[in-house]
């Protein structure tokens, strides 16, 4: 296990710390974007398309515009005046900031209307008429691709039918040649629906233009402030927005998990109706908007798995139907449009794996963010563990078995995946057996043997994901072209306090105690007196900002190496103060000493205070070190759950007994903060195993837009979750850390869902789609008693 | 749009206001008197982000008119302690790790304070239900229910010591 090199005073890696943010969050000091108010602030508020694919004939603005106090509706044509209308996805697709003739999915803008206070701003929205033309909406993606479909993006240059793009990795013939040769075949298809990160605090900005100093000040709820500074000026220089004019300051935020990712169109309009009016405008999505304006996953992956009668796997093959939306707005890396979903070759060793993906166009709402994981690693780790299950059910052996006589092995790594990954490091048996043995998993065994005997449904489920977190490298990651590194900033002042920046964002995950923490472990300074600083774009150093569990792997790294920059820099000071050579100086953590004589010491914050008072001659003053981090590969956290659960056969009803989570995210900064992530993370797992799921009717209607049916966990749906680690720290990380926030989103849907249908398979039910929910399993369990 | 004039007092000081028929309380809070500890996580009265005190009880005043409190003696996150000091459920959430980004922190701990009134001694399934009514999306509850129990605790020892 990690051994603390620092003491608690210090506070370096490995010590629980309490966190340093807390203070204001619970005073009810926080400052997140709606908290923001400026001197003549207007409202802005959106109408919304009540059609999901429809013509727009006209829109009056008049009524809207007699309200006392509404000042203005802006529409897609106004923005056309300044070719504003479009805008570029991340992914290089193209989407509406507001639309001139067409929309595309219900609750699309379609105007908007400013006004001096949010009631009124609703009343002009109200009040404006738009007459529209419905057509048939294209929901179901398999019938995008019809002949007799409507072409969605007729705009598109070239464009032919709904077929956004194909991707495919690994060897095709290879892997179908194994498959047809195989012994066992077990064949699924997997559907991870449409989901929305439903963060507390929805989406929002507070746009303020400032016509003499032509700066543009803008408070956003935003993961990648950097980037999203860079895009604007990209979509907006044409209309004078140039990016040394633009400060994005990302305040607090109320929880991201990849929905504060995006540029959302309010964002835009609400900038550029600041910059025509010359006044701050707010806009805060209300729930609905934030619900229905954004998702992640819908794909639809038709898996085969082939192995031996004994069960050593061969063979994994995934062909995917990806639905999209009215655009391709994924939030991913430009050379990786379906993220990182090769890694759905899994924990285990086999030689052939294909997996290919088309993307359609439907008039649903344009997303693909993430939902609190790396890019599509959650798609890919529900396939091959549901596919891994299946095929220990289909040749009767136990699942946990079978995954240690197909696990890579620790000696194996860095591991080569079939599909292109080099894992770094491991030891999935060690993790899977302190899953086994924490649960008790031989007694439940027993215990369901039992149970069955008395007719009763007990399951017991297993996950052994391994995950892909912290992109870069920049050789192959980049977000429009921007490399994905992340960025630090240290200044150590004369009293030896300091002060750190960083190209990252926290929205909850504790950066303002982590960071600390690990310049405490590097420089020996007390995380009490080290501030962290991120989110304004006009002080902290370029980034690409936290999502995909980058932060620790990225800016955490940045910060140990700029921290060991400075630690050099002293040694040259300390040796000036001790009147020995640099050769001679030692480094303890928080003091250099000479070797053999530790009597002689010069303390850091000594070191700090000479670097501005009394520094070698010729030597550069100052205290001060930045570091921007290209990673040499991913890092692979992976962990093993295990998810006991009785269901009811009467009413469906899923009773989750136990949930033990052992993860491996490599050495620990904050084993608190971590198992709180850990809590979180697997509290979103359980959403949408058994909760979550956005709800379309035939006309493209969202049924569930509202916190009253789209069914996020509380502290009752909420198990008493119990979690455990293992340690194989990353032998590329400077720190040997991971990343851990997403693994147990990823991790806990399989290890859910594997549980609930080993229950149902005495009843003859081998597969359920999540969210597995009492109705679905009451229905399932009808039909199988009647097909017996 | 007719104005009412209201008299509240709110965390212990007496404010009175010319209101909107139609202002909800939350917004007064949070703009007329410039106090954001309150937040907005929802429209339909579900994530509790907005919960305050209104006479000792909790109420999610997103779903409130201002004019209907007035009269009423309010209590919001910002007047759950002095200056510089903890409530024990301020404490118990820092100690136990109870707050990831803090957006629900504040409903949270107002609406833990009446549960702790109404029941000194929950169990952890009366925590549960008895903060059914707030989401948190960050912390997976666990730890919130150990902030609960945490202040239960402490506040009941403090109740002996004094009598
Ligand atoms: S804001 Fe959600 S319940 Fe009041
Ligand atoms: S701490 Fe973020 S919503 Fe509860």
């Amino acid at each position: 296990m990690f051994s603390c090199k620092t003491s608690p005073e210090v506070g370096g890696m490995g010590h629980s710390v309490k966190r340093k943010e807390d203070a204001r969050f619970l005073h009810g000091k926080g400052n997140y974007t709606d908290d923001v108010k400026l001197p003549g602030m207007l409202h802005m508020v959106m109408v919304r398309s009540p059609y999901a694919y429809a013509k727009i004939l006209s829109i009056d603005k008049e009524k809207a515009l007699a309200i006392d106090g509404v000042l203005a509706v802006i529409t897609g044509e106004d923005l056309a005046q300044y070719n504003l209308h479009w805008m570029p996805t991340l992914l290089s697709d193209s989407q509406m900031v507001l639309p001139t003739d067409t929309v595309m999915h219900q609750s699309q803008e379609v105007c908007a209307v400013i006004a001096t206070d949010r009631y009124i701003a609703v009343d002009g929205a109200e009040a404006v008429d738009v007459q529209y033309e419905p057509m048939q909406a294209v929901v179901n993606p398999f019938k995008a691709l019809d002949e007799d479909a409507p072409l969605l993006r007729p705009d598109k240059e070239g464009q032919k039918d709904n077929h956004i793009y194909h991707w495919e990795r690994g060897d095709k013939a290879k892997t179908d040649a194994a498959i047809a040769a195989a012994d066992v075949v077990v064949k699924e298809r997997i559907h991870l629906p449409r989901i929305h990160v439903a963060s507390i605090e929805t989406c929002g900005v507070v746009a303020s233009y400032d016509k003499d100093t032509e700066k543009m000040l803008i408070y956003l709820t935003s993961q990648a402030p950097h980037a999203i500074r860079t895009i604007l000026a990209l979509v907006a220089g044409h209309v004078g927005l140039s990016e040394e004019k633009i400060r994005i300051i990302a305040p607090d935020i109320g929880g991201g998990f990849g929905g504060k990712v995006p540029v959302y169109p309010g964002y835009v309009v609400a900038i550029a109706a600041s910059f025509l009016i010359g006044k701050p405008v707010k806009w805060i999505e209300d729930r609905s908007e934030n619900l229905v304006n954004g998702f992640a996953r819908d794909y639809h992956m038709d898996c085969e798995l082939a192995a031996t009668k004994d069960g050593k796997i061969q063979a994994f093959k995934v062909s995917t139907l990806a639905d999209h939306g009215y655009t391709d707005s994924s939030a991913n890396p430009s050379k990786y449009p379906t993220g990182m979903f090769s890694i759905c070759t899994g924990s285990y060793d086999y030689e052939h794996a294909f997996a290919e993906l088309d993307a359609v166009y439907t008039n649903k709402a344009p997303g693909g963010v993430a939902y609190r994981c790396s890019f599509r690693v959650t798609e890919a780790v529900h396939a091959i563990e549901r596919m891994v299950d299946k095929l220990a059910a289909e040749i009767g052996k136990d699942p946990a078995l079978l995954r240690f006589e197909n696990f890579i092995k620790k000696e194996q790594f860095p591991y080569a995946s079939p599909l292109g990954w080099s894992y770094d490091s491991g030891d999935y048996k060690a993790t899977l057996e302190k899953a086994m043995e924490m649960v008790g998993y031989d007694e439940y065994k027993k215990e369901q043997a039992e149970k069955r005997a008395q007719g009763k449904l007990m399951g017991i489920g297993i996950c052994t994901f391994t995950e892909v977190v912290g992109a870069g490298p920049s050789k192959d990651f980049d977000i429009l072209g921007i490399a994905m590194f992340d960025s630090a900033e240290i200044r150590v002042h004369p009293t030896g306090k300091a002060l750190a920046r960083f190209g990252t964002k926290s929205q909850g995950q504790g950066h303002e105690t982590t960071y600390a923490q690990i310049l405490a472990e590097e420089l020996g300074i007390p995380y009490t007196d080290i501030e962290i600083d991120e989110g304004d774009t006009d002080t902290a150093p370029y980034g690409l900002g936290t999502y995909a569990s980058r932060s620790t792997p990225t800016a955490g790294a940045a910060a140990a190496i700029a921290a060991r920059k400075l630690r050099d820099k002293g040694k040259k000071i300390a040796a000036h103060l001790l009147e020995v050579s640099e050769d001679d100086i030692e480094w303890e953590v928080g003091k250099y000493f000479v070797k053999g004589a530790p009597e002689k010491s010069k303390t850091i914050q000594d070191v700090a205070f000479a670097a501005y008072t009394n520094f070698p001659p010729g030597m550069e003053p100052g205290f001060e070190a930045t570091h921007y981090y290209d990673p040499p590969n991913l890092t692979f956290p992976n962990g093993a759950y295990i998810c006991v659960v009785e269901v009811d056969e009467e009413t469906g009803a899923i009773d989750v007994k136990r949930f033990v989570a052992i993860d491996d995210c490599g050495n620990i900064i904050n084993p608190m903060i971590v198992e709180g992530q850990v809590h979180g993370g697997l509290t979103q797992g359980i959403a949408p195993a058994m909760y979550e799921g956005i709800v379309y009717d035939d006309e493209g209607n969202v049924l569930n837009g509202t916190l009253m049916d789209y069914l996020v966990p509380t502290a009752v749906e909420s198990p008493h979750w119990e979690t455990g680690h293992t340690i194989t720290p990353s032998p590329h990380h400077p720190l040997g850390a991971k990343g851990v926030a997403e693994s147990p989103t990823v991790g806990a849907p399989p290890a859910i869902a594997n549980a609930i249908i080993d229950a149902l398979y005495p009843l003859g039910i081998k597969h359920l789609d999540i969210p597995i929910t009492p109705d679905k399993v009451w229905d399932a369990i009808q039909k199988a008693k009647a097909e017996a | 749009m007719a104005k009412h004039k209201v008299t509240m007092t709110i965390n212990g000081a007496s404010v009175s206001a010319e209101v909107d028929s139609r202002l909800l309380l939350v917004h007064f809070i949070r703009e007329n008197l410039d106090m954001t500890g309150t937040h907005i996580g929802c429209d339909t009265s579900s994530c509790g982000a907005c919960t305050i005190l209104i006479d000792g009880k909790s109420v999610k005043s997103c779903t409130y008119l201002a004019v209907r409190a007035d009269g009423a003696n309010i209590t919001t996150i910002e007047g759950i302690a002095a200056d510089g000091t903890n409530h024990p459920l301020q404490k118990a959430f820092h100690d136990q790790h109870g707050l990831h980004c803090g957006f629900c922190t504040p409903g949270m701990i107002m609406r833990s304070i009446e549960l702790l009134e109404t029941n000194p001694n929950p169990t952890e399934k009366e925590i549960r239900w008895g903060i059914s009514g707030n989401l948190c999306r960050c912390t997976g509850y666990n730890n919130i229910v150990k902030s609960v129990q945490q202040a239960a605790e402490e506040m009941s020892k403090e109740k002996e010591a004094t009598v």
